[in-house]
């Protein structure tokens, strides 16, 4: 048996908002009955151009059921701008939650959500140029790709709970696992993980030893690290480079870029007080 | 609340006999039956006596009954056996609405290099015998077929099937899991190599299974231990379990006939009451050629998840096919082989009867369900659609 929230239990045993707004101003349709799980989502402005009403109807399980019931109460009584914002981790939390496997009920009610906005505001309803991945379930490499940036999925596991995508015969799996590679590429550079302090100073160690010791130690010189105050690097410089009047060049223009380079860009170098 | 327990093809409720004559040996009788001392020799007694009782339900001798921990140990032993004792044979035939004890293994020995055949099934879930014939070769070490279907119920021939796989020298296994108890067989009578049986599924515990080995059948053991059970399964005896399972076997044959009067009975009761109070419904699998004590119901347009979690608020247990349930995103691969619509096979459920339900319980079924499914069907946005063009048309 699945562990749902007593909140998913609430809004499956009692959903809130079930049928079809009258004369709505937006209405999508998503999933299909092939899939397992569709979601009918139609909403309502009032003067401000704030939802007033929003109504699903919902063929699928539980935690779908409750993630189209926690959708309409969320949104009611959003501006659309404000109703954009929402995402499929917005609709889980709402509910305290959801079981991983089934957090591609979270994303349809997301997906329906924005359909529907366009569907008011007479957007294009399909995004171009996507190509379906995953033709079990229909599931387009645009939905994958965004999937993984909203969720920083990591791997086909995830990828099938939040789209259901390669959760059928499989041979999307390869066409996935390329995604996933290409969107965790893109997104590698915003995100650079922090670091511990250890793993810091065990990665400036590394790098000195290796890129940089032995080029110093080749005119004679050598550097060695005495202590890392958060991001400022207290080295000594020895040998050659203690006499050398060009060491403040090379501790800025060598060894700060490789560090900077290779461990972490916000590092300071300084030198040892005498 | 009370439990309205029918769920019966996932597990049973131990027999109050059974759970007796079990007892003892957890407290007073734990000795060793290997042990060279009346402590211990006295529950060897017991384990014969057992074994006595397993092998006169299935007309079996009792050298032909090897205890297990479970059906599925019981299908890998076969499986292995028959695979281990046939080296230069690569080839395997089951059918593509097997357990997945079957169905995994043999998708695990294709990965290690045998050609699996899977025997289609028609819109009944019934096998075609032609094609079981047509997929045999010299190069086929074993084919393993299920008595009954866990999900459906529908029997297969295997007694036949077996007769046909047997005249060309191969190996004929059975996962005869759901029809032991249910349905009459006697192992004198047919051809069947080797038959597997779980305890828990007969009102003995869990833990418990059964591999039946033909006498003359090579038998190469997949547990290698000590010298229990003739050394074709090591390990020390389950002695509680084998015991209640000697006696679970012994209430199984004298309420054969129960299972196929009462339960049945019940069984077609709610089946054609569900069927007329709820529109759009409809059973799956063939309804001659079933065990007595399941059906497979699908309503249409709803998800099973929802019908399971409803029925459950009133304490009714059941299973279904959906893909919510299974946990695998499609729905049941069993359905999917009937080629069951994906309407129709999301909104399935299995209702498993025992000698246990009653009247009474039969009745709270067919008055709680109806309301379940209309409500979720009013949640639904395909039923709109259905229910006006029916009231157009």
């Amino acid at each position: 048996m699945w562990e749902y929230t007593d909140k998913v239990r609430e809004h499956f045993l009692n959903p809130r908002n079930v049928g079809e707004v009258e004369n709505a101003d937006g209405v999508a349709e998503v999933g299909s009955i092939a899939c397992g799980d569709a979601l009918k989502l139609s909403f309502k402005l009032d003067e401000n151009k704030r939802i007033k009403e929003a109504m699903f109807k919902t063929f699928g399980c539980a935690s779908a059921i409750a993630s189209s019931s926690a959708l309409t109460e969320m949104i009611k009584g959003m501006t659309l701008e404000e109703a954009k914002q929402v995402t499929n981790q917005d609709i889980a939390a709402f509910l305290g939650g959801l079981p991983q496997e089934k957090m591609h009920c979270s994303v349809m009610g997301k997906e329906a959500l924005e359909k529907a906005i366009e569907n008011y505001q007479g957007a294009p309803a399909k995004e171009p140029g996507a190509q379906i991945v995953c033709e079990c379930f229909g599931v387009t490499d645009r939905e994958i790709e965004r999937a993984v940036r909203e969720n920083n999925l990591a791997t086909v596991e995830d990828v099938t709970n939040y789209t259901k995508a390669g959760g059928g015969c499989g041979n999307c799996h390869d066409a996935i696992r390329q995604i996933i590679e290409r969107v965790r590429a893109e997104v590698k550079p915003a995100v650079q993980p922090k670091l511990t302090n250890i793993q810091k100073i065990k990665m400036i160690e590394e790098t000195l030893e290796r890129e940089i010791r032995p080029s110093l130690k080749h005119d004679g010189g050598d550097i060695e690290l005495i202590d890392v105050v958060g991001n400022r690097v207290i080295v000594a410089v020895r040998g050659a480079c203690a006499a050398c009047k060009a060491s403040d060049i090379t501790l800025k223009h060598f060894v700060e870029a490789k560090l900077r380079d290779l461990v972490s860009p916000d590092l300071i170098i300084e030198e040892v007080a005498p | 609340m009370k439990t309205v327990y029918l769920d019966n093809n996932a597990t049973t409720q131990v027999a109050p006999e059974v759970l007796e004559a079990m007892l003892p040996y957890f407290s007073d009788l734990y000795g060793n039956p290997s042990s060279m001392h009346s402590f211990g020799g006295q529950v060897a007694q017991k384990l014969r006596e057992a074994r006595e009782q397993v092998a006169a339900l299935i007309g079996a001798t009792p050298d032909e009954i090897i205890f297990t921990s479970c059906g599925t140990e019981s299908d890998n032993a076969a499986i292995r056996s028959a695979l281990a004792t046939n080296p230069e044979k690569r080839h395997m035939v089951t059918s593509r609405v097997e357990h997945p004890a079957i169905r995994s293994l043999f998708a695990n020995m294709a990965g290690q290099g045998y050609r699996v055949t899977e025997l289609p099934v028609d819109k009944s879930g019934a096998l075609d015998m032609e094609q079981l014939v047509a997929s045999l070769t010299p190069d086929t070490a074993v084919v393993s077929l299920m008595w009954a279907n866990n999900e459906t119920g529908v029997i297969f021939p295997v007694e036949k099937a077996a007769e046909a796989v047997h005249e060309r020298g191969i190996l004929f296994h059975t996962d005869a899991v759901q029809s032991t108890g249910k349905i009459h067989f006697d192992m004198k009578k047919n051809v069947i190599d080797m038959l597997s049986i779980s305890g828990h599924k007969l009102h003995a515990p869990k833990g418990i299974g059964v591999l039946y080995v033909r006498r003359g059948t090579k038998f190469s053991p997949f547990m290698i231990g000590g010298h229990q059970e003739k050394g074709r399964r090591g390990g020390t005896e389950n002695t509680p379990s084998i015991i209640g399972l000697g006696k679970a076997s012994e209430l199984a044959a004298r309420h054969l006939a129960t299972e196929n009067t009462t339960v049945r009975r019940l069984r077609d009761r709610l089946e054609s009451d569900l069927l007329a109070h709820i529109p759009q419904s409809r059973v799956n699998g063939d309804l001659l050629q079933r065990l007595p004590n399941t059906t497979n119901i699908s309503f249409e347009f709803v998800e099973g998840e929802g019908i399971l979690l409803l029925m459950n608020e009133y304490g009714i247990c059941a299973s279904s096919g959906s893909a919510c349930t299974s946990g695998s995103l499609q729905p049941s691969h069993v359905l999917r082989a009937m080629g069951v619509p994906f309407t129709m096979a999301h909104g399935s459920i299995r209702f498993s009867l025992s000698i246990y339900n009653t009247e009474e319980e039969i009745d709270f079924v067919i008055e709680k369900l109806p309301p379940i499914i209309e409500r979720l069907r009013n949640m639904s946005p395909y039923w709109t659609s259905v229910a006006q063009a029916c009231v157009s048309a």
